[in-house]
């Protein structure tokens, strides 16, 4: 390229001189040429569909808005706290809250039951490993029309079981309590190929001198689960955990597919929330409001990840 | 290790086949239904004779399925090839290039990953609106060119790149084009992979937008096309809806067993060298 032979304009000193040859000739020179061509489009794209909308969000969150977004008053605060004293917004919350933290416990505790059984040396044992990663090949929509049938009422798999044992028969998808246990089964279900890959990965990197000197010690195979393992994992976990976290509070797919936010509200999730108030009522202002509150739980979040990654890179 | 007695292995069979079973079973049931006449799955018979592939034939011919999982691959090959291109361009720059802000635009790039796409949907909708996307393969693809996540995931890869390669190629007058093509791609290669692997299953996955932004079955990918099924005229034709669920799960799982296998074959060859 033709500007790699210009002239630098200051006079180069005899040590910047040295030190610029020594790494090659023609360095650094035009490093802001390409740093435009390498790095512009993703800036471009970043800024258009990232950085501006969240930008115009928070200023839509202001204002009151017309059927088709604009903002039309300055309201100032007052969707956020209209949003803050709403029960029903306040009930979604909490769903929200109930559904991430059953999501996440359960997902973490069958991943790791997971992974812990397929460490040991069995013959076969690769067809289990295969078997368990599968769910990691489903997709969302896939997920909700098995889980659906299977919670469906009369024809589903479950209201069979019971009819059979002559059982209550349970109304998984129109009760708002076993609502709210469906969804959570049916994501632990999606999540647990991922989590297990992730964690059965971390538990074969414990090095087995840590087992066999817990053996010669005596140790129980349950002590050394819990001072042995968990303790070598915990990065892992934590990770993990913050993953699951964070995808348990954009769930939407599953949410719409099998219960549409309901019965009576009870699965009706923040994004889905912010779907309905804003695609289907029309009330842009309120659902930026709600998109500004997700984001700063999810920031809030992210942000303990970096710090917490950021420790274990260093250690 | 002592070996294990006979029972106690058994044991361990029967509790690895019950967890396999509690992963499979959503999976084989969907498929049992699948082969059944919906007439049969209706009265709440599960164990049918007239097993058949009739509801494949029905969700082939009556429905857009197909057509649902060529727009689905066309847009998440797109997608995957855009994002490994600009990712790795973006994270070239932050690792191999030297300008003043670089540190600090890296920072501003890194804090959109606390950003959720779904918190953002409402300025998103209008911006493709008036760039007239909507219901297109476009409006799925350009939002989705590059990602935060995938320039951070290649930044730490190229970091491993050896320092004395780039001095050899600033030597030999590698410009940083040659360089990235040559050395920095291939050498990060197992990262690459996996940022592929991701972006396509990520963009596959991908439910709420593509559901904001299509309206035919033109350009509806396959988790849009499920929905419309499911939710439409055909609800309630269990058999057929099952078989669509099927027809759609099968090839990413196929690609999922296929690449762990490929995935393990790219490792071991990386660690031997």
């Amino acid at each position: 390229m033709e500007a790699g032979h210009s002239v630098p304009k200051s006079q180069p000193t005899v040590k910047s001189f040295v030190k610029t040859a020594a790494k090659g000739f023609n360095v650094h020179v035009n490093d802001k040429y390409y740093a435009a061509a390498f790095l512009g489009p993703s800036l471009l794209i970043l800024g258009v569909f990232v950085f501006y909308p969240m930008v115009r969000t928070l200023y839509l969150s202001l204002f009151l808005t017309n059927n088709v977004g604009r903002p039309t008053v300055f309201v100032g605060l007052k969707n956020y706290v209209s949003l803050l004293t709403s029960a029903a917004y306040r009930a979604s919350l909490t769903a929200t809250g109930f559904y991430v933290v059953g999501v996440v416990v359960l997902t973490l505790a069958l991943g790791i039951l997971l992974a812990q059984a397929t460490v040991q040396k069995l013959a076969g044992i690769q067809w289990f490993r295969t078997i368990f990663s599968a769910t990691m090949g489903v997709s969302v929509s896939v997920a909700a029309i098995f889980w659906l049938f299977i919670f469906s009422p009369s024809v589903g798999l479950l209201d069979q079981i019971a009819a059979f044992f002559h059982l209550p028969v349970i109304n998984w998808l129109t009760d708002p309590g076993w609502a709210m246990v469906a969804i959570i089964v049916s994501t632990v279900w999606m999540n647990l190929g991922f989590t297990f890959l992730i964690l059965f990965g971390a538990l074969q990197m414990v090095p087995p001198t840590l087992y066999e000197a817990a053996d010669i010690e005596g140790a129980s195979k349950g002590y050394q689960f819990w001072h042995v393992t968990l303790p070598m994992i915990s990065p892992t976990l934590f990770f993990t955990a913050t993953v699951t976290l964070i995808g348990a509070f954009k769930s939407f797919g599953l949410i719409d597919l099998m219960t549409a936010g309901g019965p009576n509200n009870a699965t009706n999730l923040m994004v889905y929330q912010v779907y309905k108030d804003a695609f289907l009522t029309g009330n842009y202002g309120m659902a930026s409001a709600e998109s500004i509150i997700l984001a700063l739980v999810i920031a809030l979040f992210t942000l303990l990840q970096f710090k917490f990654l950021e420790k274990r890179v260093t250690y | 290790m002592m070996s294990l007695t006979k029972t106690h292995k058994s044991l361990r069979y029967l509790g690895l086949g019950l967890l396999a079973l509690l992963i499979l079973g959503p999976f084989i049931l969907g498929f049992w239904t699948s082969l059944m006449p919906t007439a049969d799955i209706a009265k709440g018979i599960l164990i049918s004779s007239h097993l058949s592939l009739a509801n494949y034939v029905d969700a082939v011919q009556q429905t857009a399925i197909l057509r649902y999982l060529v727009n689905s691959l066309v847009i998440s090959t797109l997608t995957m090839l855009a994002q490994v291109f600009f990712c790795s361009l973006g994270a070239y720059t932050f690792v191999f290039l030297k300008f003043k802000g670089r540190d600090f635009l890296f920072y501003v790039i890194l804090a959109t990953m606390m950003l959720p796409f779904e918190a953002e949907v409402i300025p998103n909708f209008a911006t493709v609106r008036f760039l007239n996307l909507l219901n297109h393969y476009a409006v799925m693809v350009i939002p989705f060119l590059t990602s935060t996540f995938g320039i951070f995931m290649l930044r730490q890869a190229f970091r491993q790149i050896p320092g004395e390669l780039k001095e050899a190629a600033d030597i030999e007058g590698l410009n940083h084009w040659q360089f990235y093509w040559r050395v920095a791609l291939p050498y990060a290669r197992i990262s690459i992979f996996t940022l592929a692997a991701y972006s396509f299953l990520e963009s596959w996955n991908q439910y709420l937008w593509p559901m904001l932004t299509t309206f035919s079955d033109k350009f509806r990918p396959v988790q849009d096309g499920l929905r419309q099924l499911q939710s439409q005229e055909t609800f309630n034709n269990w058999g057929m809806i099952q078989a669509s669920a099927v027809i759609v799960v099968i090839p990413t799982l196929l690609v999922l067993f296929v690449g762990q296998h490929y995935f393990k074959n790219g490792l071991n060859e990386g660690a031997t060298k």
